[in-house]
């Protein structure tokens, strides 16, 4: 016992040598802040956004949309045990997909638009085909310890799903199984986004880490920390060289990929909630983040300052998406309600 | 008054901002002097002082805050929805009725954010309290969270009776009156803090997230072998000094920005807004003419050229003038097999070999001596990523070569030459208001704009937020 303990504290000391030698080698080559940078950039102003349409239908809270590739068609999650996919232009409802498990926590589009996922606490990713007479199951995906807490398609053959296991997972649709399974996180992972060229993917997880992992061999690259709570919303800067989290402890952060650290933090100490979804808007500039104070609040990305809020949810804004043609930005909420601002 | 969790390093967060915002509206509606006016109801044959009608609450809403009917019966209802004001008649229904229904405000003793979280010993004691008081007063989901609570607090049960004996022995001494008002203060605390299954839980905080502990990843030996190594591997990356990196964003930002409706509006006119599908026609995946910053963005970058259909069918026809489409051929195909069928990879490399790498092959694709080999011996056993290298060193090859060539040639310039810049659209709502650049007031418009035209903005803009609430009901 007493050999194996000293062991693993020698394992320990080693790895913490490492984790220092890492920070020393990422202060080396900062030689620039970003507020300094963006000290010449041209303000934003006040940014009013208008709410645009309301989508009403779902019953009970809504836990997750995902916007298509076409950025008209949208699909949110609901407690109340159905998926809906919406044309967000006439606010009609397309498609309802009913769910054999209620307790939804996450839903994705696939970039085909064939095909939609879901998973909560049932553990499983179950994936169904929406362009069928009546949405039809098409694979249920099962091999997670914990509950599903963010899935994302790579193509109509494969899915990265996120889960409370602390694993994220890489599958294969055509047969089901899991192909890439992402293990290092030591807390459950609550959030994914894939790089623009999807050769990588980043993760938040409750252990107050992001990671950056590559698709194809199922290693862990980089590690960011800085967080003080859980990560609960995560995604790519356009570019692809920059990621941006959202966390419990009321604060988001931007990590630049290429110098291996974080670049600023979005903080004010009159947002006093957690950050429950982030995302950004075409250009970069703006980042919608949406807290536990019923607002999504809007967030300069260079300068690190608050620029507007977008107020008008009786509850826990759950969701933030801004679709690909970036004509604005949609929030969900558990007040039941989906809103499309811009 | 907030509710807090201590989360790590002993520094607050708080969960329920609301309740910071609505208490400042209750304290302001029982001002003296400018807060509501209270009158006694009649409740049954006796009469409940300080009390007001449903009527009343709305009404004063509207003047405090001058806002419309519906908006101050939405803020009134929330009101009663978290506990603040109750109502008299019907209790359990916690609706906020235009009428002249009674209803009280709360006492701040039995706010949930006074009394946070509420405790379990409370709760048995005021269902001790029902019960004793009379028999089958307490409704099925409170008789199954009794015994529930007779179960697990078993040990403090003496103390649960004695308390409740207690405050019933000393209610009894009170006034009718007050005993009916408290009984109903605290009748009200509970529906919030306890309520009935299936009706809506403002306190709800989320889905309880069973976590599997055994499961998780346990520090051990293992653990830290694998950190070591994933650390090792951290270490030796290259990084890239931040100056640089910072640069990147700021211009990439810059050159977005003109490509980012939200912040700088789109043209003819944004749909959302409009109702105009025009926008989304001229930007179909393929349409006969392009519009003029959908051909400036394929400049940006070698991926969005090839993100985009028609940009990277222009680029093809490129190509094949320089007879050197082969390349982009075999990107698309090794693409396809990336993230098309697993089922189909054997076959498609098997096409992709004889097509392109084969010696004699009719498309021959030009790659280094070394990479050919690898990928040759990768064929072997076939997986998704086996081409992976030779598609990364033609992927370079176009990007250094054949991309900035293209940009510079005719073809592209005279793409960018006829491309489209739509019209704006009027707005046709209102055709008195002022033109302006962009459909959607722009956000970052309004900063620069000189302060000449700031009113007619102004009044413009509040028109444009009036007529939106209207078409948006």
């Amino acid at each position: 016992m007493a050999s194996e303990k000293a062991e693993i504290d020698a394992l320990k000391k080693e790895c913490d040598g490492l984790r220092t030698q890492i920070e020393a080698a990422r202060k080396a080559v900062n030689d620039g802040s970003m507020t300094g940078a963006s000290g010449g950039v041209a303000s934003v102003g006040r940014v009013q956004l208008k709410l645009r349409k309301t989508l009403k239908g779902h019953l009970a809270k809504i836990y997750a949309m995902h916007w298509a590739t076409d950025s008209k068609q949208m699909v949110s999650a609901s407690q109340d045990g159905k998926l809906l996919v919406w044309d967000t232009h006439t606010g009609n409802k397309l498609v309802a997909v009913p769910l054999k498990s209620a307790w939804v926590m996450s839903v994705a589009f696939a970039p085909s638009g064939n095909l939609v996922a879901s998973g909560g606490l049932d553990n499983i990713c179950t994936v169904y085909n929406i362009k069928a007479a009546s949405p039809k199951t098409l694979r249920e995906l099962d091999a997670h310890t914990g509950y599903l807490s963010c899935c994302r398609f790579l193509s109509d053959s494969e899915i990265l799903t996120a889960s409370g296991d602390t694993t994220c997972c890489l599958w294969d649709l055509e047969t089901g199984k899991q192909k890439v399974v992402f293990t290092n996180h030591i807390g459950d992972c609550m959030s994914l986004a894939l790089s623009p060229d999807m050769n990588t993917f980043i993760s938040g997880a409750c252990d107050s880490l992001a990671k950056l992992w590559d698709v194809r061999d199922g290693t862990c690259k980089q590690t960011f920390s800085g967080h003080t709570s859980d990560i609960n919303a995560i995604a790519f800067f356009h570019s692809g060289n920059a990621i941006i989290t959202g966390s419990d402890d009321c604060a988001c952060k931007m990590y630049d990929l290429r110098s291996d650290q974080e670049v600023i933090n979005y903080q004010d100490t009159s947002l006093n909630a957690g950050v429950t979804s982030l995302a950004l808007s075409s250009s970069g500039r703006l980042i919608f983040a949406g807290y536990d104070d019923f607002n999504c609040h809007i967030w300069d990305s260079l300068k690190g300052e608050k620029v507007g809020v977008l107020s008008g949810h009786d509850n826990r804004v759950s969701c933030t998406g801004v679709p690909e043609d970036g004509l604005g930005v949609c929030t969900g909420s558990w007040d039941s309600f989906l809103k499309l601002w811009n | 008054m907030t509710i807090n969790t201590l989360a790590k390093e002993g520094w607050h967060r708080e969960q329920m901002a609301c309740f910071r915002k609505m208490e400042k509206v209750i304290v302001a509606m029982q001002d003296p002097d400018m807060g509501i006016k209270m009158r006694n109801q009649r409740l049954l044959i006796t009469v409940i002082p300080h009390a007001m009608t449903g009527h009343d609450i709305i009404t004063w809403l509207i003047q405090k805050y001058c806002i419309c009917e519906e908006e101050a019966l939405h803020v009134g209802g929330m009101l009663v929805r978290y506990g603040y004001i109750y109502p008299l008649k019907e209790p359990r229904s916690l609706v906020l009725k235009p009428d002249e229904s009674p209803y009280r405000f709360q006492t701040p003793y039995f706010w949930t954010s006074t009394r946070w979280p509420a405790s379990e010993l409370d709760y048995a004691i005021y269902l001790a309290k029902k019960n004793i008081r009379k028999q089958g007063e307490l409704m099925e989901y409170e008789k199954e969270r009794y015994s529930l609570l007779h179960k697990r607090i078993n040990h403090t049960w003496d103390f649960v009776v004695m308390q409740a004996r207690e405050q019933l022995r000393a209610s009894k001494q009170r006034r009718k009156a007050d005993r009916i008002v408290l009984e109903c203060q605290e009748q009200a605390y509970w529906l919030i803090n306890r309520p009935q299954p299936g009706s809506q839980n403002v306190l709800d905080m989320g889905l309880e997230r069973p976590n599997n502990f055994s499961m998780r990843a346990a520090l051990n030996s293992d653990y830290y072998k694998g950190e070591i190594e994933v650390c090792r591997r951290a270490l030796g990356r290259n990084r890239v000094k931040s100056s640089i990196c910072l640069e990147g964003f700021l211009k990439y930002t810059e050159q977005y920005q003109n490509h980012d409706p939200i912040m700088q509006g789109c043209l003819p006119s944004n749909p959302w807004i409009s109702d105009d599908t025009a926008h989304w026609t001229m930007n179909t995946e393929t349409v006969p003419t392009p519009t003029r910053l959908r051909v400036e963005r394929w400049s940006f970058s070698f991926m969005e050229l090839l993100n985009d259909s028609m940009g990277k069918k222009e680029f093809m026809t490129y190509l094949e003038k320089e007879f050197s489409a082969e390349n982009l051929c075999f990107w698309q195909a090794c693409e396809d097999i990336r993230h098309g069928e697993s089922s189909k990879i054997i076959e498609k490399v098997e096409e992709v070999y004889k097509n392109f790498l084969a010696p004699g092959a009719a498309r021959w694709v030009n790659i280094d001596s070394k990479t050919m080999d690898k990928t040759l011996s990768g064929i072997k056993h076939p997986h998704r990523f086996v081409m992976d290298d030779a598609q990364m060193h033609i992927y370079f090859l176009m990007k250094k070569d054949s991309y900035p060539r293209y940009l510079k040639s005719d073809l592209y310039k005279n793409m960018l030459a006829k491309a489209i810049v739509p019209q704006e659209t009027k707005k046709s709502v209102f055709p008195f208001m002022r033109r302006q650049r962009h459909s959607s007031p722009s956000p970052a418009q309004a900063v620069t704009q000189t302060t000449e035209v700031d009113g007619r903005a102004k009044a413009a803009g509040q028109a444009g937020t009036n007529s939106a609430a209207g078409t948006n009901a």
